[in-house]
């Protein structure tokens, strides 16, 4: 009975595995999706990062001068710029700080400059990495360079590129800018509290109680979105605006900024709150009512103290969600804000209206800040919401009552209308010859040929797009999730691409799409031939709308069981052929949500996709915000409703297709 | 440590074998050998490091030292799909989407076996496992019991050299475990397949193993037929563990005698000095009752007087509780036939006489307790 073992392991390395080929393989794969998710996310951001960083600003003591006199004889006196700016002061300190293009002349430095004169110059950088131009030709190193004055004139310092956060203070020093902060966080907790407060109801009346249609008000519920975010902002100005037909109804106030904005983001963040709140009272437990009533609590007090707390995750989540999305969405503001400036906005505009990129960079950090928040309290929330689950709860079945049920109908029916209405309204606009004077019907505003914006083309471009981003998005998606997911070992490599695959829900349209003209558009990039083309808007879409497809994938995957890997390993078949024949067909109804999923975002995303377009690859919702900024409101009401049908008619093809794929490989589902 | 060699020349070599998660040792040293065609058993509270040492043996989870060698081969660090097993999960891990037959064949494909001899294959599989007929279906229409046997024939479809059995029972109704119980032992007999299984359940171990395992706390305690782990447990754990004992703290007098609460009993042949604190131990079923009047006691055997203090009707046999000065506040538990309880008109309150057979007495060390 004596124990000759030893009882301490013994020293050294533990035994390390022999990789099978498929490990090689599923590792390898990962691999490449990381990479992917690297090139098409962290560096991007990165670059955008340090851009936000970046200032430039003109060093005048890097250069020096030499001037002769009338018969072209210099007398060997060299002048620094700095000192000639002390003595004249020609510049003020602002005047010398700029972008990276800024250039700067040098004549205001000598006050007797006159091109016409005979005085010939002579100058040259004092350091090696010193440049200035002359004409169109840059000047490296420090020899110097002689011209006549007339070609001096010509002489364009250029600004030197440091690091500093003089972007942030100077974007904090400017009220117009920073004001935005305000503005943005203003219209998102009003959105937020009025969209949570409506869809709770509506959520309830659909969960909990027995009024009639209610299937009918559930496809409307999720009827927004199908449609870019601005769609609202227009049927908003054809009601409210200028010209609207219920003016009258604001007394005197005026759509176009933060009313515009609230109501139309309510809008549009409805199906997003509605969906999780549903989500959480659906799975209520009806023992915890059952008990309430036997203890004689009163329906007021059952609510405060059962609904409202079984409910709380999907509120909080449902209010982080929406708070995110107000947060970050470009469209709607852009359509309806008037002067009223948000964050999304701003980053447009310094990039697009003022070629300013360091300060769009300082915009879009400043942006990613509530969004990265919002987003890290609703995952914390989600995790905890998952563990409130027992096996063992009983489903709540209502009760009727014949007065709350017709209450609750009332209500619904107005939420309904809220949202059939605004779409309705787009429809009609965009079929009226000319609104509102004269109302008779015609098609020429679906004329998008005859606009500007791409035309049809757009549209064809936006379906094609779409496409192309269900399925190589879906396919990029399942197979990196089930690769994470099922592969054994390699376990920090797993965290860390969970994490990058976490990431683009966190970052907004806007900095995506800013980010990627930084890295993308940088010709030192291997990679900038893409820029401009179909294949940046796909891989930029993808990457924009990566997270939630992964989480659908990385739910179905979990389902399946955990040893079908060993199994097939153990009968010595390749993991590929497991994947295809089994995983894939298992999960194939969670595959095809996820294609729609993307399907629909491509069609109607607008903020990361308006950085990267070209003019042969515009897209429908583009079209829909440069026909709107044009002034042709109506054709950009028509566009809106066209990409309303397209997706509409894409989720009747996805139902019957996932019916058809249903009933062919998930035979075994029937008993 | 008891010997763990083999009967026959050893198919299964596993050598000091370790796995740490962190600081936590599942598998502390662990050496064991199992012969070919031999039906193992690994037996253990949940926890023990079973399913760690199997998940070891098949490539799933690496041992963190150590050594497999299988058939002549050293296989310690080799992914599953280069070592020669074929595996059944708790769960069956059936392809849901699959058909019975394609479940089967799913190991037979990509083997260079051409279509007509991969069909016949199945055949004859389903017909080994007795379920020919429900070859078109898919897993979920089968019962529990059913797709446990699918899964089996899917393992052995290759005829691998070793088939290892992960709790392969313990989600079934008990009806349908005992009669799987026979058919995988019959099965298993047939093919003469090296069998590895782990359980939990005593009764499974001791009714299909040729020998049992039983881990507890990462090491192994004893290995050995079903009846010698029953009749001869080398260490207390082991004795609690599979089927019931009683234990009263005792002190050793001499080679073949213990003393316990103030009187000596004869015991089997130990290896304790005198003095020496131990647990003394009988099996319920071990203790013979008599009547109260019959023949005075031998001296050489071991009797008791004792009350009956309570009884509990258990189907086959009545469960007794008797009542002793000797045991103090203990009770001896014994398990005594119907035909006994009747022969002896055994009720609760009645005086009757024990015997303890003396080669039934098992003493242990105290101190493992």
């Amino acid at each position: 009975m004596t124990d000759i073992s030893p009882s301490q392991m013994p020293a050294g390395p533990a035994i390390k595995g022999k990789l099978s080929r498929d490990d090689i393989l599923m590792r390898g794969g990962m691999i490449v999706i990381a990479v992917y998710l690297i090139v098409t996310l962290v560096m991007p951001l990165y670059v955008m990062f340090s851009k936000s960083l970046s200032t430039y600003a003109f060093q005048l003591s890097q250069y020096e001068f030499q001037v002769s006199d009338e018969d072209g004889t210099f007398d060997g006196t060299i002048l620094n710029g700095a000192d000639l700016n002390r003595q004249v002061g020609a510049f003020q300190p602002d005047d010398l700080s700029g972008g990276s293009d800024s250039r700067l002349s040098v004549t205001p430095l000598f006050p007797d400059f006159s091109f016409r004169s005979t005085v010939r110059y002579q100058l040259r950088n004092t350091t090696a990495d010193g440049r200035f131009l002359v004409g169109s030709t840059l000047k490296t190193g420090v020899d110097w360079v002689e011209l006549d004055s007339n070609t001096f004139r010509r002489v364009q310092l250029r600004p030197v590129q440091a690091r500093g956060i003089d972007n942030f203070v100077n974007y904090f020093s400017t009220p117009a800018l920073s004001n935005s902060i305000k503005n943005s966080v203003l219209i998102a907790v009003f959105s937020t509290i009025v969209t949570v407060t409506l869809a709770f109801w509506f959520a309830y009346a659909l969960n909990r109680s027995c009024m009639r249609f209610k299937g009918v008000f559930r496809l409307i519920a999720m009827m927004p979105i199908l449609v870019p975010s601005l769609l609202p902002g227009i049927a908003l100005v054809y009601l409210f605006g200028n010209q609207g037909m219920l003016k009258e109804l604001l007394f005197g106030a005026s759509i176009y900024g933060p009313i515009g904005i609230v109501i139309g983001s309510v809008f549009f963040t409805f199906p997003h709150a509605f969906l999780i709140i549903s989500t959480a009272l659906a799975i209520s437990d009806a023992r915890l009512y059952e008990a309430a009533t036997t203890l004689r609590s009163t329906p007021w007090r059952t609510f405060w103290t059962v609904t409202i707390p079984g409910a709380r995750y999907g509120l909080i989540s449902a209010a982080f969600v929406v708070f995110n999305l107000v947060i970050t969405d470009f469209g709607l503001p852009k359509v309806i804000g008037g002067q009223f400036n948000v964050l999304a906005v701003d980053i447009y505009k310094q990039v697009i209206g003022q070629q300013n990129f360091e300060m769009g960079a300082v915009v879009s950090v400043v942006l990613v800040i509530p969004a990265i928040l919002a987003f890290a309290i609703d995952r914390l929330v989600q995790s905890k919401q998952v563990a409130s689950l027992s096996a063992r709860s009983v489903p709540f079945q209502p009760s009727p009552n014949k007065k709350t049920d017709r209450l609750f109908l009332a209500y619904c029916t107005l939420i309904g209308l809220f949202i059939v209405g605004m779409l309705a309204v787009c429809q009609f606009a965009a079929l009226v010859k000319f609104w509102p004077y004269d109302l008779s019907l015609s098609l020429k505003n679906y004329q998008f040929n005859r606009m500007d914006g791409g035309g049809w083309t757009a549209y064809f471009n936006s379906i094609k797009m779409a496409l192309l981003v269900a399925v190589i998005g879906t396919g990029v998606v399942f197979f990196g999730a089930y690769l994470v997911e099922k592969s054994s070992g390699f376990k920090t490599g797993r965290a860390i691409f969970q994490m990058f695959a976490m990431l683009p829900m966190a970052i907004p349209g806007m900095v995506l799409g800013l980010a990627y003209i930084f890295f993308f558009n940088n010709p030192d990039n291997p990679l900038n031939a893409i820029y401009g083309t179909m294949a940046i808007l796909v891989v930029c879409t993808v990457t924009h709308f990566y997270t939630v497809s992964h989480l659908t994938a990385v739910t179905a995957l979990k389902q399946m069981d955990g040893e079908f890997e060993s199994v097939s390993a153990s009968l010595k078949q390749p993991t590929m052929k497991l994947f295809t024949r089994v995983t894939v067909p298992v999960c194939m109804p969670s595959i095809l949500d996820i294609s729609i999923y993307l399907f629909v975002n491509a069609m109607t995303t607008v903020s990361a996709v308006v950085f990267l377009y070209s003019p042969t690859t515009a897209l429908a919702s583009i079209a829909v915000l440069n026909m709107d900024d044009a002034g042709d409101i109506a054709p950009a009401a028509a566009m809106g409703m066209m990409i309303f049908y397209t997706n509409a008619g894409a989720r009747i093809i996805h139902m019957i297709l996932s019916r058809g794929v249903l009933k062919r490989t998930q035979a075994w589902r029937a008993r | 440590m008891t010997e763990v060699t083999a009967a026959g020349p050893a198919y299964l070599n596993i050598e000091n074998l370790w796995k740490a998660f962190g600081d936590f040792h599942a598998l502390k040293n662990v050496s064991l050998d199992i012969a070919e065609g031999e039906f193992v058993c690994f037996l253990g509270p949940s926890g023990c490091g079973k399913t760690t040492l199997l998940r070891a043996i098949a490539g799933l989870d690496l041992q963190t030292k150590g050594r497999v060698m299988q058939a002549g081969r050293d296989v310690s660090n080799l992914p599953p799909s280069e070592r020669d097993f074929g595996i059944v999960f708790q769960s069956y891990a059936l392809f849901p989407n699959l058909t019975i037959e394609k479940n089967i064949a799913f190991g037979l494909e990509n083997t260079g076996r051409k279509k007509p001899e991969i069909d016949a294959r199945v055949t004859e599989l389903l017909e080994l496992v007795g379920l020919s007929e429900q070859r078109k279906k898919y897993p979920a229409q089968l019962s529990g019991g059913q797709q446990q046997r699918i899964a089996l024939a899917r393992a052995i479809a290759t005829n691998p050299g070793l088939l290892l059995l992960d709790e392969p029972l313990s989600a079934l109704d008990a009806k349908v475990r005992v009669f799987l119980r026979h058919e995988i032992k019959e099965l298993q007999r047939k093919l003469g397949v090296t069998t590895i299984m782990v359980t939990h359940d005593q009764e499974e171990a001791l009714s299909m193993a040729d020998r049992i395992v039983v881990i507890n706390h990462g090491r192994i305690d004893q290995v050995g037929t079903p009846t010698e782990i029953y009749r001869h447990p080398s260490t207390l754990f082991v004795a609690g563990f599979i089927g019931d004992m009683n234990q009263i703290e005792g002190k050793v007098t001499d080679a073949d005698n213990v003393a316990f609460g103030g009187g000596e009993t004869h015991c089997a042949k130990h290896v304790f000095a005198p003095g020496h604190d131990v647990i003394v131990a009988i099996r319920p079923e071990d203790i013979i009752p008599y009547d109260a009047g019959a023949d005075a006691p031998d001296t050489d055997r071991n009797t008791l007087d004792v009350l009956v203090t309570n009884m509990e009707f258990l189907g086959s046999y009545w469960r007794c509780q008797l009542k002793h000065e000797r045991f103090g506040k203990a009770e001896l538990i014994a398990n005594v036939s119907m035909n006994a309880v009747r022969r002896l008109d055994l009720s609760e309150g009645k005086r009757i006489v024990v015997e303890l057979p003396k080669d039934r007495v098992m003493i242990f060390d105290a101190a493992e307790v």
